[in-house]
């Protein structure tokens, strides 16, 4: 039994780190303008998208890498300068259609360039290796990606926690004008959230493409959906609720995707029923679910204001 | 020259002129309050001056220089301070970071400020570690009062300090506010509570929809009928 749970729950946790590290740009960012990124999952899949075509031109990896979220970071900013800094006093409304315009023009951008073929995603030696623990074969980078992302949540929360920018983000979070009367620039406060949210999917995208090799126009939307649902279900406008609700996802969605397996070999059913299909269902049911029952999800604040 | 001086301010919402043109002069050391009802622009008036607000008309010089039109975090870096109404402290910050996001644009050694302010309220500092939403409202009105000092303001606004506080409290934030004025601090007092901030005031004006009405020293308006009719109340039972 264990031995046929275990892979996937290995790689459950693998796919929940991923899931996080795209979460918390979504809960950074709703935390401090109340504002769904609707951009975020393309953030992501552009990321994969700058990753092949600088490590196609020679470079190599240990230049690209770097390149690479630098880029991601970069584009953060210039989406929130662009196309959501102008906007800062229109109905938020707007801004979410800004989003969404956002979202529409990353895709056909990279549909432009691409033409809507799948890319492939360069190896990275090392974290693509194979490696056996227990009953698991797996690549490396899902090993590793749990710690990584474990590791840059507790840098995030220091920073959050402890610094005077982070202790600026709380308070541009409650209160933008307050901010001001302090001397906080609250547009630089905005940006350097933009700026975290998208390093964090920079460094997501490299992990999570590591696995899935290829990268099309559409890649970031089902992973920016469950993203999205994890910070949800976490409680939006919290990390660590981001961090846990993603791993919860990641986790369950893939003991569904080894369901017919692990039920098969322990002899519950006698043949395969295909649930597997329902994984993607099931984190929307998720949703539903907690806004039915918990609104602001596991940690979130109680609403004290609402769209 | 004044320390603040504010010439001919008109400022719109959205079409409806919330100040019509009204000049005010603060001069150094003094205290100054605005009353009037609800409505007539005080804290418009304060907004404007902070840069929070756009002006439509007119200029505001603070020590000689001309800061309509910057930035509130310009303002606030010249020396102007402000407790907002309301108190808006932030409710997800100690105390403690409350006061140092005060001096946010400091770079020096904040230790002497955070004495001067615990020193004036004691309070806290027992509660220093403490979010600051968990407060009661005369302590979060004096932590909003402290985190304003932290930037070492020489010309301190206050937006209703005394709004729905107890009458004790009321009393000490007035006391409190006197002793600002004796270390010297130039404070802009805006008030509903008219009886106690014309009785401190050295100069005070009347805001009335948007227009400035009768002016002169504390005591005089606290004299005059006009103002003791609607504003103080009549007191002046035989």
């Amino acid at each position: 039994m264990w031995n046929t749970v275990f892979p996937y729950l290995l790689s459950g946790i693998s796919v929940g780190g991923q899931y996080a590290l795209i979460a918390i740009g979504y809960t950074m960012v709703y935390g401090i303008l109340r504002l769904i990124n609707f951009a975020h999952g393309d953030v992501f899949m552009v990321a994969g998208i700058i990753m092949i075509y600088i490590s196609a031109s020679g470079m190599p990896l240990y230049v690209c890498i770097p390149l690479v979220i630098l880029f991601t970071a970069l584009i953060g900013f210039l989406i929130e300068r662009v196309a959501y800094k102008p906007l800062r006093s229109a109905p938020r409304m707007s801004v979410m259609i800004s989003a969404i315009g956002v979202s529409y023009t990353l895709q056909n951008l990279v549909l432009y360039i691409t033409g809507g073929l799948n890319k492939q995603y360069p190896t990275i030696p090392w974290i693509s290796d194979s490696v056996t623990i227990g009953p698991a074969t797996t690549k490396i980078v899902t090993v590793v990606t749990p710690f990584l992302t474990i590791f840059l949540v507790v840098a995030l929360v220091l920073l959050i926690n402890k610094t005077k920018i982070g202790m600026a983000m709380r308070a541009v979070s409650k209160d933008f004008e307050t901010s001001q009367l302090m001397g906080i620039n609250i547009n630089s406060v905005i940006s350097t959230t933009f700026v975290i949210g998208s390093f964090l999917a920079g460094v997501g995208s490299i992990l999570y493409f590591t696995n899935y090799n290829t990268v099309i126009q559409t890649s970031g939307a089902m992973p920016g959906l469950k993203a999205f649902v994890a910070a949800v279900f976490g409680g939006i406008g919290s990390i660590p609720g981001a961090v846990i609700g993603a791993f919860i996802i990641g986790i369950v969605e893939n003991i569904i995707k080894g369901m017919d397996v692990i039920l098969f070999k322990s002899g519950v059913i006698a043949r395969p029923l295909g649930l597997a299909t329902f994984s993607d269902a099931f984190t929307f049911a998720l949703l539903i679910i907690i806004l039915v029952v918990k609104p602001t999800g596991l940690f979130g604040e109680k609403a004290t204001d609402k769209v | 020259m004044s320390l603040l001086y504010v010439d001919n301010l008109k400022v719109s919402y959205g079409g409806i002129e919330a100040l019509k043109g009204i000049s005010i002069r603060v001069e150094k050391g003094e205290i100054v309050t605005l009353i009037g009802a609800n409505g007539a622009g005080k804290s418009t008036t304060l907004r404007a001056i902070s840069g929070l607000v756009p002006l439509k008309e007119g200029t505001i010089t603070y020590d000689g220089q001309v800061i309509s039109g910057q930035t509130p975090q310009k303002i606030v870096s010249e020396g102007i301070g402000m407790v907002p109404e309301g108190r808006r402290v932030f409710p997800n910050l100690t105390v403690l970071e409350n006061l140092k996001i005060g001096a946010y644009l400091r770079k020096d050694d904040l230790q002497p400020d955070l004495e001067h302010v615990y020193q004036l309220f004691p309070r806290l500092q027992e509660r220093s570690w403490q979010l600051a939403g968990t407060l009661s409202g005369g302590e979060q009105q004096m932590l909003a009062v402290g985190r304003a000092l932290m930037m070492r303001p020489k010309l301190l606004m206050m937006d209703e300090p005394s709004l729905g506080l107890a009458p004790k409290v009321i009393q000490d934030i007035f006391s409190i506010i006197q002793r600002l004025h004796e270390e010297g601090i130039t404070i802009l007092l805006v008030e509903q509570n008219a009886n106690a901030a014309l009785k401190i005031a050295d100069s005070a004006y009347v805001l009335e929809t948007g227009s400035l009405g009768m002016h002169g020293t504390g005591m005089e308006l606290l004299g005059d009928e006009r103002v003791k009719e609607a504003y103080l109340g009549k007191t002046t039972r035989t």
